[in-house]
């Protein structure tokens, strides 16, 4: 090895010394769940340029730059933190930092084409703060504003990228009885306007009324790859959303949920997904009367693929949690465990998010059960990375968690 | 003459003493509790001691004693082994009831908001009984709470403490005893409430001169009534010590007692500590300004709540024997909530007399305040505060109790309290917790799985028939 290239190669090792990133990494001891809902084992993990390269009960014997002793602690994927506005929303009522949804521009109730992705922000501090909790990926919402269809998302990878987008873009569109209020007092009027839009659809009629040119061109294109996630919680709204999709031939997730249960068969042979908040139990609206914490558990025996969202963006972190009650109100540990971690990328069309060789390096080391209050993510690693894991939040503990300010805390710079 | 005194004196003196009946007296009465012994349960006493595989008794309504003590012969014995007792969970921040499921619009009862000042308004005239939420929380092991009104005004109204038992009035739910909470709110919401409409306030210090106007006011308010007190008690005495007559008589006629006003009633209660002062703030600079402006009215803010700052002056709220009501983990969602750390529970519970609480503001939270607790403990363990069970269940039992004046009849299971008990299947710090029963006065009010004990609302009747069980 010449000296340059020696100087060159002890240049590169420093570089990722100081940057916390090892090449490669073994994780030694894990009680691992794969992301997908079989048991957990106890295995190694070899990471390497980013991917996981092996995946086995002994790998003491391969070569790696930094080993991690997980000591039994849980390891799993980096875990879905649900349908957000994370990187859409700094402050949720500082209105000119939150870019998550159209208001007050009137210019129809349909817009598909309105790309929340065009303002997604990566440096926004609700990222790390998310990420270091355990989160690697988020589904980006359009939220409803006062909008029938109020526009489209996809996954988004919390790895700091500018344009780190995955999978199938989505459609947002809000059938339940509180938007229904704002379009004409009915929900009736969503279906009403919803058909007539996709009858605009198919005929080539320039004169168009309820979409734009480009929102028509969007529908056209996702009605064949996208996939449309409906926000509704009544029985009867849910039915109409079965029907509706299956009448012009869309992809269909469901949102909200809260009375799920009572038409599980039919979401069931339909093969619908539903996105629930497992802690939705009040009648908080007549569109969710049979609101109820088991709703989890028979959607599940119902054979629903089922996953999890909080209504939460700054504490999306909340998620696991949610989870973790699924689970005390009979929902099956390993099933929450899939709807975590590996799902959410399977059913939005992400790369698939398992523990498994060749499959990019998102792994959480948990400092105990990862759906458990009394847990949490003790090392996150995003592309074969280890995250720092710091945040606006932890230098604000570093400075305040000393008894003694000294000049001020102004001057702790952590 | 003497006779037409003491008829005039008896007559004044009710109103002169400002001694007025209770108004809206609670109605609560538990009926008899049940006699129960506890074997050898985990208990998390709620004043810092965890007692290992230790007995509980309960009778008459009360905790008998803890450890040993005499059991009657009709006790029910329960098997409490690996199964966890706490006092029952206390919120001290609820709008149940002021903002009850469902949440329409003819619901919303919960902020006057039409003047930034309405300390005559008291939470108790808005609350719904037949709000599921009460017994949603119930199942959570909550047994009393305060609801209170919002913060969309500098001084929102009275809060109320209630009893966590179902009835068709909130005079049933009550908590008999407690005095009533002042609702105060700092900051972003009566300014932005207000403001909006071009009206004051509109900035901060806008809220801090519209506040130190009213508690002028109020002050003015209880020195008018002192006097006039003064006034009556001299009359009586003179009476009493027979002096001439006619002297005393004119003196007790001229003396018109000043004519009550219900926002300066609720503001003069304050200032004389009858009332608990409960304070809206999130940022460590408007606590602090707040807590100078008591100072500068001689009155005593009770608790912070929301404080999402008030990790930085954990120091300052404990010297001042100021408590904060706290979440684990809400941030953000407003700019005075930005700064908001996961650790802030934690660090205000650390100094000596520092005193924490985790409240929930939320229908859900309510529901698992001791999953709240939970993380908020966890927390300070990782920043390496060494907090145990027994010392994180206080945030959401006793130091609770004190926060709203209780903590003399509940808050802690010790001997005498009011028997607001919560049996647990496991550790209450954990996801996979659930109340098993809990105890209200000795009453067994919820258990797990009895549909006989799980009370369900008038509302809540006759909703989805027909629907797929």
């Amino acid at each position: 090895m010449s000296i340059s290239r020696l100087l060159f190669a002890l240049l590169g090792s420093l570089l990722l010394a100081s940057q916390g990133q090892a090449a490669s990494i073994l994780i030694t001891n894990g009680t691992v769940f794969t992301g997908d809902d079989t048991e957990s084992n106890q295995l190694d993990i070899l990471i390497e340029d980013g991917l996981i390269e092996a995946v086995a009960s002994d790998l003491s014997d391969a070569r790696a730059d930094q080993v991690i002793d997980a000591a039994g602690r849980p390891v799993t994927p980096a875990l879905f933190a649900g349908i957000t506005a994370a990187g859409l929303s700094e402050i949720g009522m500082v209105y000119e930092a939150v870019d998550s949804r159209l208001n007050e521009l009137y210019t129809g109730l349909m817009h598909p084409e309105f790309d929340v992705r065009k303002a997604y922000n990566p440096l926004s501090s609700v990222v790390p703060v998310t990420r270091i909790e355990g989160y690697g990926y988020s589904l980006l919402m359009a939220a409803s504003g006062d909008r029938t269809i109020s526009g489209q998302g996809s996954l988004v990878r919390f790895d700091g990228g500018f344009d780190s987008f995955e999978g199938k873009t989505t459609v947002y569109i809000n059938v339940d009885g509180y938007s229904g209020n704002k379009i004409g007092g009915s929900r009736a009027a969503h279906w009403m306007l919803l058909e007539s839009t996709f009858d605009e659809l198919s005929v080539d009629d320039e004169d168009l009324t309820l979409i734009s040119a480009a929102g028509k061109a969007a529908l056209k294109t996702l009605r064949r790859d996208g996939l449309f996630v409906f926000h509704a919680n009544r029985a009867s709204d849910i039915l109409q959303v079965l029907a509706f999709s299956r009448k012009h031939k869309l992809s269909a997730v469901i949102s909200g949920g809260q009375e799920a249960w009572i038409v599980r068969e039919a979401l069931a042979a339909s093969g619908t997904t539903v996105v629930i908040n497992a802690l939705d139990n009040l009648p908080g609206s007549f569109d969710g009367l049979g609101a109820r914490l088991d709703n989890a558990a028979l959607l599940h025996e119902a054979g629903i693929t089922l996953l999890f969202t909080s209504g939460e963006t700054h504490n999306a972190r909340k998620l696991r949690q949610v989870a973790g009650n699924a689970v005390t109100n009979g929902l099956p540990y390993e099933v929450a465990m899939a709807a975590m971690t590996s799902l959410p990328a399977e059913i939005f069309g992400g790369r698939p998010r398992m523990i498994a060789p060749g499959l990019r390096a998102d792994v959480v080391i948990w400092s105990g059960d990862p759906l458990e209050v009394t847990s949490a993510a003790d090392q996150v690693i995003i592309d074969g990375k280890l995250d720092p894991m710091t945040s606006r939040q932890t230098q604000l503990l570093e400075r305040y968690l000393p008894t003694d300010p000294g000049l001020g805390r102004a001057y702790i710079s952590p | 003459m003497r006779r037409f005194f003491f008829a005039l004196t008896t007559l004044l003196l009710p109103i002169a003493t400002q001694a007025q009946p209770a108004a809206f007296p609670s109605t609560y009465e538990a009926p008899p509790g049940q006699t129960v012994l506890f074997k050898n349960a985990t208990i998390l006493t709620g004043d810092g001691r965890r007692l290992d595989s230790t007995d509980l008794y309960i009778a008459g309504g009360k905790i008998k004693w803890v450890g040993e003590g005499e059991v009657a012969p009709n006790a029910v014995q329960v098997d409490a082994r690996d199964r966890w007792i706490t006092p029952g969970l206390i919120d001290v921040h609820s709008h149940l009831g002021v903002y009850p499921s469902p949440g329409v619009a003819a619901h919303s009862d919960g902020n006057e908001a039409t003047a930034p000042v309405t300390a005559e308004v008291w939470a108790e005239h808005s609350v719904w009984p037949q709000d599921p939420g009460f017994s949603r929380a119930l199942a959570g092991g909550v047994t009393a709470m305060q609801i209170l009104p919002g913060s969309a005004n500098l001084f929102g109204g009275r809060g109320v403490t209630l009893k966590n038992v179902p009835s068709i009035s909130y005079q049933g739910m009550k908590f008999p005893g407690a005095p009533h909470g002042l609702k105060m709110a700092c900051g972003e919401n009566p300014k932005r409430v207000y403001g909006n409409r071009t009206q004051a306030p509109s900035t901060r210090m806008g809220n801090v001169a519209a506040y130190r106007s009213a508690w002028i006011r109020a002050q003015r308010y209880q020195a008018d009534w002192d006097r006039y007190n003064q006034a009556v008690k001299d009359a009586a005495e003179a009476a009493e010590n027979d002096s001439s007559g006619a002297s005393v008589a004119s003196a007790l006629l001229t003396n018109t007692p000043p004519r009550r006003n219900l926002e300066l009633d609720t503001l003069a209660g304050a200032l004389r500590g009858d009332i608990l002062v409960h304070m809206h703030c999130y940022r460590a600079d408007e606590m602090l300004t707040i807590l100078d402006m008591a100072k500068e009215f001689g009155y005593r803010v009770g608790t912070f709540h929301h404080g999402v700052e008030a990790y930085k002056i954990a120091d300052q709220l404990a010297d001042n024997e100021v408590c904060g009501a706290l979440w684990a983990d809400w941030w953000g969602f407003k700019i005075e909530a930005y700064d908001g750390i996961q650790e802030n529970i934690a660090l205000v519970d650390r100094p000596a007399g520092g005193c924490a609480i985790v409240h929930s503001d939320s229908d859900e939270g309510i529901q698992r305040l001791n999953q709240e607790a939970a993380k908020a403990m966890l927390r300070g363990n990782r920043a390496g505060l060494d907090i145990p069970p027994e010392r994180a269940i206080r945030w959401i039992t006793y130091n609770a109790a004190k926060s709203l004046g209780v903590h003399e009849q509940t808050g802690s299971i010790e001997s005498g309290k009011m028997a607001d008990v919560v049996l647990w299947n496991q550790d209450p710090f954990s996801v996979y917790a659930k109340p098993l029963r809990v105890y209200i006065d000795g009453v067994l009010r919820y258990e797990q799985n009895n549909p006989s004990l799980n009370p369900q609302s008038d509302f809540e009747l006759g909703q989805l028939m027909g629907a797929a069980q």
